[in-house]
């Protein structure tokens, strides 16, 4: 469809075949009412929506005062599950890097069959449900699970321990670095590589010293993601935890337990603590998108 | 490499292949496709009748109905707002822009749970927003209403962030040479803005709505749980495994699977259709 063949011409056209040069940029600035308005709906809706919540949370932590806001924080329950949230993340930050680092040296460096294959099932954590990524190893491990039986009989416990609770947020946050490297690792090319293994460095030195310092930001901002959703999920480890209180209870399950027992300033304690972490996650990737941004203008001439 | 694996890879001086796909190959099946396929054979034990009568028992079908009629709700929401806000944040300067940008991405940053807890606390019958609501008649949280409010929330960073790129490489010069041939602002946009970055604002609904399908955690807290009325599909789920039938919930798990993955297929042909559009538009 041709959409300026559809545009019918009134009378400013002939202002135009005069020759009369238009102000640049005069005919795509939109009229002072239109923009008050709209700028004014978005920051109502951002107001309403994002910063409200936000508010909300610290507000009601504080309810009751600094005093009982502190105590909440030093509760033993608390301090465990805090614990328990930097051990998980921990654990699984590291391994999905790891993976992201292989994943996208095969995927970025070399051609092969099936390669976009591969990278659809990489992708696929990201559109399952959190409750169905606890779900799938309830199937597996749990009581009643394929290997549930064998695992019993050798006294092993994924199910309702700190091991499921690892499993279930990898599975989460899966994607999030190797997506984050793939593209990156893929648009430096291998011309760099090539060059210093045809010089003698040796693969790992290619790889520390070429590769890495080309997509250190991208993968910074990779683990950033990666951290924010290990440490803040909740669904899929509350499929698999068994909410046992100081041994397999996360933040976002703590959370949940006080709320539930109407312990209000104690949930949104907690809770406080985990949007400190979500505004300190998104001054950062402001930050690394702003380095990268500038990164790639710079190698981009 | 030998020269039989020439048919499947082209060969290169870089090491090291064989290892990492290797590793990155164990990894995604043991994390990924051997749970996922636990999954899918999970509800075979049901018989192909079992499993037709779990995922239409009634209870199963209004929360399905519930999942999907929300999340749609939600998504056409975020898609109007959403692209108001991508529009004021290509377009327009105003003070805090910055800030405004970086806190699009809150709802991606914040975790579910604490997302529940404040909007139900902002949204009770004695909150800041319920209160004022109250007097009108509405009630927001503990109904359906409650949780299109939360899957606003989590789905409205898909929408600004699909179409704010685009919005951004837009050529203004055809926007320049429309107005210079007298095409109104409004006719500009209808006509020449809009047919540009429709393709990105269907795939930022799309995006938006398969995630509200899935959400669990900012829902449960606000949607008061009521079967029939108010219970999300994701929620009967876990009933259902606290109930020791884990056939069932692999049975409305499996729909819910093979319903995303119908989503991803079509958000990956939008994406196509909006990079074609893209080059044929360049």
């Amino acid at each position: 469809m041709n959409a300026e063949s559809a545009i019918d011409l009134p009378a400013p056209v002939t202002r135009a075949r005069t020759g009369t040069p238009l102000p640049a940029g005069i005919g795509t600035r939109d009229p002072a009412w239109a923009r008050r308005l709209l700028i004014g709906l978005a920051l109502a809706f951002i107001g309403l929506m994002l910063v409200l919540p936000l508010v909300a949370v610290f507000v009601e932590a504080l309810h009751d005062g600094v005093g009982k806001y502190l105590s909440s924080i030093a509760n033993p329950d608390a301090w465990s599950a805090i614990r328990l949230t930097l051990i998980v993340a921990a654990i699984a930050v590291p391994l999905n890097l790891v993976f992201g680092l292989c994943a996208a040296w095969s995927i970025a460096k070399f051609e092969f069959r099936g390669k976009s294959l591969l990278i659809t099932f990489i992708d696929l954590p990201f559109s399952v449900s959190p409750v169905i990524s606890g779900l799938i190893y309830v199937l597996l491990y749990g009581a009643h699970g394929w290997f549930g039986p064998f695992l019993a009989e050798h006294g092993i416990k994924i199910i309702f321990t700190v091991t499921g609770l690892v499993l279930a947020t990898i599975f989460v946050t899966f994607p999030f670095i190797a997506r984050e490297l793939i593209p990156l690792m893929q648009e430096q090319g291998t011309e760099e590589e090539e060059a210093a293994i045809s010089l003698g460095a040796g693969g790992l030195q290619t790889f520390f010293r070429v590769t890495l310092p080309n997509v250190a930001w991208g993968l910074l901002y990779g683990v950033l993601l990666c951290n924010a959703r290990a440490m803040g999920e909740f669904g899929a480890v509350s499929v698999v935890s068994g909410h046992i209180r100081g041994q397999t209870n996360t933040m976002p399950l703590h959370v949940e337990i006080l709320y539930n027992e109407y312990d209000f300033v104690g949930a949104f304690a907690v809770a406080s603590l985990l949007a400190l972490l979500a505004l300190v996650t998104l001054v950062g990737k402001s930050i690394l998108e702003w380095r990268i941004g500038r990164r790639l203008a710079r190698g981009g001439h | 490499m030998t020269a039989a694996a020439y048919t499947w890879k082209r060969p290169s001086v870089l090491p090291g292949f064989g290892l990492t796909l290797g590793y990155s190959l164990v990894y995604l099946s043991i994390i990924v496709l051997l749970p996922l396929a636990a999954l899918l054979l999970r509800p075979a034990e049901l018989g192909l009748d079992g499993f037709w009568k779990a995922v239409t028992a009634p209870r199963v079908i209004a929360s399905l109905k519930l999942s999907f009629g929300a999340s749609a709700i939600a998504a056409l929401i975020n898609c109007a707002f959403g692209l108001i806000v991508a529009w004021v944040l290509a377009r327009y300067q105003f003070p805090l822009k910055r800030v405004v940008d970086a806190l699009v991405d809150l709802p991606f940053a914040l975790p579910t749970a604490v997302a529940g807890i404040a909007l139900t606390s902002l949204y009770a019958p004695n909150g800041w927003i319920g209160s004022l609501l109250a007097p009108l008649g509405i009630k927001v949280a503990f109904t359906p209403l409650g949780i299109v409010i939360a899957l606003i929330f989590i789905g409205l960073p898909f929408v600004v962030r699909t179409v704010q790129p685009v919005l951004l490489d837009l050529d203004r010069e055809v926007e320049d040479a429309a107005a210079s041939l007298g095409a109104t602002r409004w006719q500009n946009f209808r006509l020449v803005i809009l047919p540009s970055i429709f393709p990105a604002l269907l795939t930022g609904l799309a995006l938006a709505f398969a995630r509200a399908v899935g959400e669990y955690g900012s829902v449960i807290f606000i949607a008061g749980n009521m079967p029939m009325k108010s219970e999300i599909a994701p929620l009967l789920i876990v009933t259902k495994l606290e109930q020791y039938d884990y056939a069932g919930a692999a049975a409305i798990a499996v729909v819910m699977l093979i319903a995303s993955f119908l989503m991803l297929l079509v958000i990956n042909l939008l994406q196509r259709w909006s990079r074609r559009h893209e080059e044929r538009g360049a």
